[in-house]
């Protein structure tokens, strides 16, 4: 906090941080503690590096959207520092948020409005927006996000994807630095995922950086860089995603007609977590050369099909983070 | 390149410098929000229906037997008895009848709905992200509530000199003090009178605005409000209480009635528009300080 006061200074009230390789968003032990006692965020210590496609992950409840709107200013953090944009969240709101297009929890509309109108508002909300390329701007956000044809057509009368593009539109009416889209794909079609996907690689590509928290592993693992895990309010992990992927051990699998040889001989074998399932059987991969593995197999007239190793997705990755636990944490 | 380097040559991307004008945009886009939504159209319809009903009240009166014409509202200004003379009579009717209730409880929705109508929408969240500033919305808010006190006494009272003109004959008038002015001087007051009743609203404006930061329900805040309202009025009948009685907004509500006196008696009327400014100075720096601290999470 006191040394950064000092930078900020220097670096006058108006003045985005603009240096490329500082990360666009810093948090240390950011802490958010709801007024029912719920402790949502503890000592959370996130770094998203600029120009990334940063993939939020983490189970219900475990402080996403909470993070977010710490990031936002939309609530005050308990304890701990957020840093966007180089700048001090809450205080720094008003010279950081227009740099940031942001989708929070799904979209909010006004029904009684256009979808046009509803971007026009949302537009004129920001005092950094300029009136007269308003229509421009509107215009081209909407198209896109694919609602041109639909624009005129009430908010209310929009189906879920609709809205939530016009919620993405909302986010794109400027160009940003930094997009935070919270569960983005939620209630699109697998057409509309695919759009957002490669709007989401297109605006990284022009140096945009996106952070994008989600539920949907493969589609972190096909567009992001780097991810970052949570679990109950704590920051499991962070880094680049092939590096988290790598962290999580691949599966040895064996295919064979003759499972239980085969468990037989790879137990004798000294692997461990051996798993049974129809004409398969996994294990950890063991340390020795796996080619004696498969020898020994064979010696033990086990018919073997086939013999790999399986990477790990991030969806492993995930569930060994997480563990596999479906209820809630309260 | 070293961090020094980067920071000159990599500027934010093009981002003009904002103009100071640009920030009045939110505030139209506010005002025009608030009239396009089908609500308050329709609490302005109500509103320009009571002075039909009254007119054509009085009218059937009249005509079913001559001599009639009725009281005043208990304790106002019995305006309601010249209608029949005088049309113009008719706008100071309107006022009277509508501002005890069916004016406080417009603005009480309007105002109410302000900030907990759009937490209720979850688009609170995205005016605040674009950023609107919380200080900079809560003022478009004020301000659009306070517009649609002066549209809602002016639906009033056009509907009223409309219904007058078309129902009963128009001239010079006599005042309560008993002197004559010209129908010109009386259109004058008739405007003058319009205005003070839309000042006098900006009390209920802030306390509704003040619920408003208190709820994300915008329901629980419009209906908090119009209950404070009538509250309130009960309040102001309770002779024990008459210590207090000055300091309730709705105390000298109705002394916009001694515009008409000739000359003017302004004591009430400075009560008033002091109480109301009091009212708008503490209730808006409560909404301010609430709003500007609360953590928004609808
Ligand atoms: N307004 C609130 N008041 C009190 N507690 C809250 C509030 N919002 C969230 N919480 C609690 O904080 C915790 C984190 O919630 P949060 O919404 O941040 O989770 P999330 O990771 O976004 O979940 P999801 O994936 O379901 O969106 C939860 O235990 C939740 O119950
Ligand atoms: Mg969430």
């Amino acid at each position: 906090m006191q040394e950064w006061s000092a930078a900020e200074a220097e670096a006058g009230p108006d003045v985005v941080a603009s240096d490329r390789d500082a990360p666009v968003i810093a948090t240390r032990a950011l802490t958010k503690r709801y007024r029912g006692g719920q402790l949502a965020v503890d000592g959370l210590d996130l770094t998203v590096p600029a120009g990334s496609v940063f993939g939020f992950l983490g189970p219900n409840g475990s402080g996403k959207t909470t993070t977010i709107r710490m990031l936002m200013g939309l609530i005050e953090p308990t304890s701990g520092t957020a840093r966007v944009l180089g700048r001090p969240m809450p205080r720094s709101s008003r010279a950081v948020l227009p740099h940031i297009g942001a989708l929070i929890e799904g979209p909010a509309l006004y029904g009684f409005l256009s979808g046009r109108d509803n971007l026009l508002r949302y537009d004129a909300a920001d005092p950094t927006a300029d009136p007269s390329t308003r229509r421009t701007r509107v215009g081209a956000a909407l198209d896109r996000v694919g609602l041109t044809t639909a624009a005129g057509k009430k908010a209310k009368a929009y189906s879920l994807g609709m809205k939530q593009r016009l919620g993405l539109a909302a986010a794109l009416l400027q160009p940003r630095r930094l997009l935070v889209l919270d569960e983005p794909t939620n209630g699109l079609d697998p057409q509309g995922m695919r759009e957002i996907r490669s709007l989401v690689r297109e605006l990284a590509s022009d140096g945009t950086t996106v952070f994008l928290s989600s539920h949907l592993l493969d589609e972190i693992e096909q567009v992001c860089t780097h991810a970052a895990v949570m679990a109950q309010g704590r920051l499991i992990t962070q880094g680049a995603v092939a590096d988290l992927a790598a962290g999580a051990r691949g599966r040895l699998v064996v295919t064979t007609p003759d499972v239980s040889d085969a468990a037989r001989v790879l137990k004798e074998q000294g692997v461990a977590d051996v798993v049974v399932a129809e004409d398969r059987v996994t294990c950890e991969p063991p340390d020795r050369e796996l080619a004696d593995v498969n020898a020994a197999l064979v010696t033990a007239n086990v018919r073997v099909r086939g013999f790999g190793v399986e990477r790990a997705s991030l969806e492993d990755a995930f569930v060994a983070l997480t563990g596999e636990g479906f209820d809630v944490a309260g | 390149m070293s961090p020094v380097e980067t920071a000159v040559t990599a500027q934010p991307p093009v981002v003009q410098k904002p103009n100071p004008l640009w920030t009045f945009g939110l505030l139209r886009s506010e005002l025009v929000t608030t009239f396009r939504r089908w609500r308050t159209l329709a609490l302005l319809a109500v509103l320009a229906a009571v002075p039909v009903l009254i007119g054509i009240a009085v009218k059937s009166q009249t005509n079913g037997g001559p001599g009639g014409g009725g009281h005043g509202a208990d304790g106002g200004p019995a305006f309601i008895t010249q209608v029949t003379n005088n049309g113009l009579f008719l706008v100071f009717t309107a006022l009277a009848a509508t501002l005890p209730f069916f004016l406080p409880m417009a603005i009480g929705v309007i105002a109410g709905d302000a900030i907990a109508g759009e937490a209720n929408s979850g688009t609170l969240r995205y005016l605040l992200v674009a950023p609107a500033g919380r200080t900079r919305l809560l003022f478009a808010k004020y301000t659009a509530t306070m517009a649609f006190c002066l549209v809602a006494t002016l639906v009033v009272a056009i509907s009223a000199l409309a219904v007058g003109a078309l129902l009963f004959p128009l001239g010079d008038l006599t005042t309560i003090s008993g002197t004559r002015i010209s129908f010109a001087d009386g259109l004058g007051r008739a405007l003058l009178i319009a205005l003070v009743v839309a000042a006098s609203l900006v009390g209920v404006a802030a306390l509704g605005l003040f619920v408003s930061t208190l709820t994300n329900s915008g329901i629980a805040a419009m209906a908090t409000t119009v209950g404070l309202v009538i509250t309130v009025q009960i309040l102001d009948q309770i002779p024990q209480l008459h210590a207090l009685q000055p300091y309730f907004f709705s105390h000298y509500w109705l002394s916009f009635a001694d515009l008409m006196r000739d000359p003017v008696y302004w004591d009430d009327l400075i009560h008033n528009l002091g109480l109301q400014a009091l009212y708008a100075a503490v209730f808006g720096s409560a909404a301010w300080a609430r709003f500007t601290a609360k953590d928004i999470t609808a």
